[in-house]
């Protein structure tokens, strides 16, 4: 039977591939992918967990999220685009200004 | 009795100081005269009314200006007592002051720092008469260190000088030494005493207390006071500084060093007679330490070329004779003693500083001779001073040294025979100095060395002007007269029966011996001084290694500075300040702080060089750790 | 439904490492619209019917077409590996593998749920009851929250004027 540790389990090896993305990559864009990646898995966590406790919270929660998400990322991917016109590149070693 | 007057005694010249103080150049220096020796003559006369009415009629009269110090059991006031022994020290520091203020005004006249030294003076007056008039021993301590600031301020007066603020430094200094031994004399009294449960200052709450006290624990509390005495008033080891505090002007030598100050300490020993009482040993101490010291700065001053270290050393030697007075347990003979000596003591220096004012400046005495016409008037009053010291019947001195020889013979032989021995080389060096300066030929004149004090550059002796010659003449009456002013009368009393009035077993044995130690010490001056002049050069030249010797008062100061000074100052030097000061101080804790901190300073910062992965790194760490400590507890 | 579970996750696993791996950010975001796909399915077979369809419509739908614009008008240029990246790799690694112990380990503790859903669970209706019976304030807040990305966004994108700076 699929219980809840399932669904738990598959969504915290989600969430560690997107950690990864995050810590390793060099392109803003797919940290940015990561980072969405992270929410997804977060998603998957509450919404397993809202059908096992037979609690509507869980998706309800789970739609907040999914509506954050669309505004984090409107706003994410505009600063982006400012930086890339400021900086003309995406590589976060590069568009850092300060000294070491 | 309770009274407010008594305040009034050491204030009047403490508002002396303020005054002049501040309003100095505004007054001017005829008006600061005026106010500086009034300052002092109020104070006199007060002391003199309250002293007849009450006094002598038997009480004691008490001013409680208010409560210092009120904690738990401790109770320690600003007040102030006439007793008999208090009343004739404020007399004689307020008197003697009084005149040598008068004498100061033509002294220090046309002198810069004039307003500068009346309010010094007169503060000086305000802590003696604090230090003498105290009801208790703390502010008798204010007072004995208030006089040792006034001292220092007064002695580097011409500060300018070198060699004077070099002496006002020593001055200071050496007392502080004594002065360290006093307060751990304090603190030791003060805390067996609330050991018994009777913590008071005050001297009369702590007569009868001290019976209880251990006996050693007494006799170390009196050695301690002792040392503060010792240096206070120059007996061995701490005398050094008063031969150099001559640097200081002559008025100053003649109060502070003279007459008051240094009298400081054997006043303070018959204040704690009680005490000294208790402690057959500390007395002895203070006896002997007395006695040496008189004869060994006696046989100093044999020698000495300079008119007013002549007087410093013999100055030393006669506090010896007190101290020997009152080591013995004759309170009343030290006392007396004291007060002739003020009298005499204080007519020798302004005597000698009218000699000096005549020779702008000059104080060697192979360089004077034959004022006696010239001065007639300060040659007459120093002799009187001479013939008072030298212990002449019928004048003051007499009648005080013999009190005190002959307590100090009935008690102990071998102090009485340094009393005699004293005596007599007191007579000779103190009639050598009166001959060179007055008798013989006039020296070729010279011009004042090193810019003398006064630095007028007259060529030709003149009379000192009437304002310091009326102080002179005062204070020789008093040197004449001084001895039947019953002073041990109204001492005895005090003291108690235990000490009665100095009746040796030879009561005219010591009369005997000490006028003729007197003439033989005349007689010997007279034959080498003005008989036959050339005799003196010559001995010196026999006994050159004895002179040199004495001349160089034992170089004793040579001594202290070998083995005392110089050690300290190397220490200090290489150890407290290379080592400490500039190594671990500043290099090690200061520098070295800032050192770490811009270690690691440096070194953190590279955690924060706007990688953002890595700042997200660090957050994911920081996770990782509270996960696994909830996880793990 | 296991072989469904099974399946959609693997290929959720596989879709989410083509996103973190990818050379290019086109095939990653292609990568992820797989991944988000595979998700729905896995909402659906969790009764999550309302969700697994706004996952479609809004994220995969909205999101990630937006952020396929992006990639496509700023078209940044290849990018060579540097030489410290091996360490940040292993950093990496290190801290998600550190994470995902720490997060499987709780997991495997906890007790057996089960049971049927009951009839209406998951659908528009329950969401609706349960938003807005018990979360009517964070859904107004969300809604200013959005108007805020609104605005936030059009002057970030907003191409420079004159005497502005970066904005």
């Amino acid at each position: 039977m699929i219980g809840l540790s399932h669904y738990l389990i598959l969504a915290a090896m989600l969430f560690a591939v997107g950690t990864l993305g995050v810590l390793t990559r060099r392109n803003i864009l797919i940290i940015f992918l990561s980072i969405e990646l992270m929410l997804n898995a977060v998603n998957l966590a509450f919404v397993s967990a809202s059908r096992f406790l037979h609690n509507m919270d869980g998706q309800a929660i789970a739609f907040f999220v999914i509506a954050v998400a669309a505004a984090e990322a409107a706003v994410g991917l505009s600063i982006l685009i400012a930086i890339y016109r400021a900086r003309g590149t995406l590589n976060v070693d590069e568009v850092n200004i300060m000294r070491w | 009795m309770e009274t407010e007057l008594i305040r009034w005694i050491p204030l009047s010249p403490l508002l002396g100081f303020i005054i002049i103080g501040l309003l100095n150049r505004q007054l001017g220096n005829k008006l600061v005269g005026l106010i500086g020796c009034s300052s002092v003559g109020a104070a006199f006369i007060i002391a003199l009314s309250l002293f007849s009415t009450h006094v002598l009629a038997g009480e004691e009269v008490l001013d409680n200006v208010l409560t210092w110090i009120s904690s738990g059991n401790l109770d320690i006031s600003f007040a102030y007592k006439l007793d008999p022994l208090s009343g004739v020290m404020a007399l004689v520091v307020s008197g003697v002051g009084f005149v040598i203020h008068v004498y100061s005004v033509g002294y220090m006249h046309g002198d810069r720092g004039y307003g500068r030294y009346f309010a010094f003076l007169n503060l000086f007056v305000f802590f003696m008469l604090t230090l003498v008039l105290a009801d208790n021993i703390v502010l008798l301590y204010m007072g004995w260190e208030g006089v040792g600031l006034c001292s220092y301020l007064l002695i580097g007066f011409w500060y300018e000088k070198k060699s004077a603020s070099d002496a006002g430094k020593k001055a200071f200094i050496v007392n502080r030494i004594g002065d360290f031994g006093f307060l751990l004399g304090l603190i030791l009294l003060f805390w067996s005493l609330s050991d018994l449960g009777m913590p008071s200052l005050s001297f009369d709450k702590i007569k009868p207390a001290v019976s209880q006290l251990d006996p050693s624990t007494i006799t170390i509390i009196c050695l301690l006071l002792f040392m503060g005495a010792t240096g206070k008033s120059a007996q061995l080891p701490l005398y050094v500084w008063l031969p150099d505090a001559m640097e200081g002007p002559t008025p100053v030598s003649a109060l502070i060093h003279a007459a008051t100050m240094v009298t400081a300490g054997v006043y303070m020993v018959a204040r704690m007679h009680f005490l000294f009482d208790l402690s057959p040993v500390a007395s002895s101490v203070v006896a002997w330490v007395g006695a040496v010291t008189a004869v060994y700065t006696a046989t100093i001053a044999l020698v000495q070329n300079d008119i007013k270290r002549v007087l410093a050393y013999s100055t030393i030697s006669q506090l010896g004779y007190m101290f020997i007075g009152v080591g013995v347990g004759a309170y009343a003979a030290g006392i007396f003693h004291l007060v002739t000596h003020a009298f005499f003591k204080a007519l020798l220096f302004l005597g000698a500083g009218s000699v000096m004012h005549a020779l702008g400046g000059e104080t060697d005495l192979r360089r004077m001779g034959g004022l006696r016409g010239k001065v007639p008037w300060t040659f007459w009053t120093m002799f009187i001073g001479c013939m008072a010291i030298a212990g002449v019947p019928g004048l003051s001195g007499f009648f005080s040294k013999e009190a005190i020889l002959g307590a100090a013979l009935g008690k102990n032989v071998g102090i009485g025979a340094l009393g005699i021995v004293g005596a007599g080389l007191t007579a000779f060096y103190m009639f050598r100095l009166l001959f060179m300066t007055f008798f013989g030929t006039p020296h070729p004149a010279l011009p004042p060395e090193g810019g003398g004090i006064k630095g007028e550059g007259e060529k030709h002796a003149h009379e000192s002007p009437w304002v310091m010659l009326v102080p002179l003449v005062i204070l020789a009456f008093f040197s004449v007269i001084g001895g039947y002013l019953s002073v041990e009368g109204v001492l005895h009393p005090f003291f108690g029966a235990e000490h009665p009035a100095a009746e040796g077993e030879g009561g005219e044995l010591v009369m005997g011996l000490s006028i003729l130690m007197a003439l033989i010490g005349i007689g010997l001056a007279t034959y080498l001084y003005v008989m036959k002049p050339g005799i003196p050069q010559f001995l010196a030249w026999r006994l050159n290694s004895v002179y040199k010797l004495l001349l160089n008062k034992y170089y004793v100061d040579e001594i202290y500075d070998a083995l005392i000074v110089n050690p300290i100052k190397s220490i200090s030097t290489m150890l407290l300040w290379k080592f400490m000061d500039v190594g671990v101080i500043d290099n090690l804790l200061v520098n070295g702080s800032a050192s770490v901190v811009k270690f690691f300073g440096r070194t953190f910062r590279r955690i924060q060089v706007g990688n953002a992965q890595a700042y997200a790194l660090f957050i994911a760490i920081g996770v990782l750790l509270i996960l696994g400590h909830f996880m793990w507890r | 439904m296991i072989v469904t579970f099974y399946i959609a996750g693997t290929l959720a696993i596989a879709a989410s490492l083509g996103t973190v791996l990818a050379r290019d950010p086109l095939r990653a975001a292609l990568s992820l619209v797989l991944c988000l796909l595979s998700l729905a399915v896995l909402y659906v077979t969790l009764s999550a019917h309302f969700v697994a369809a706004i996952q479609i419509i809004v994220y995969a739908g909205a999101i990630m077409v937006f952020f396929v614009l992006v990639i496509m008008m700023l078209d940044p240029g290849e990018r060579k590996a540097g030489g410290s990246r091996l360490l940040w790799a292993v950093l990496g690694l290190a801290v998600s593998g550190v994470l995902l112990a720490l997060l499987l380990e709780p997991i495997s503790v906890i007790p057996e749920y089960g049971g049927e859903v009951s009839r209406g669970f998951g659908t528009t209706e329950a969401i609706g009851g349960a938003v807005f019976r018990h979360y009517v304030l964070p859904f107004e807040v969300l809604s200013g929250l959005l108007l805020a990305a609104m605005i936030g966004t059009v002057i970030l994108a907003r191409k420079k004027e004159r005497g502005e700076g970066v904005a």
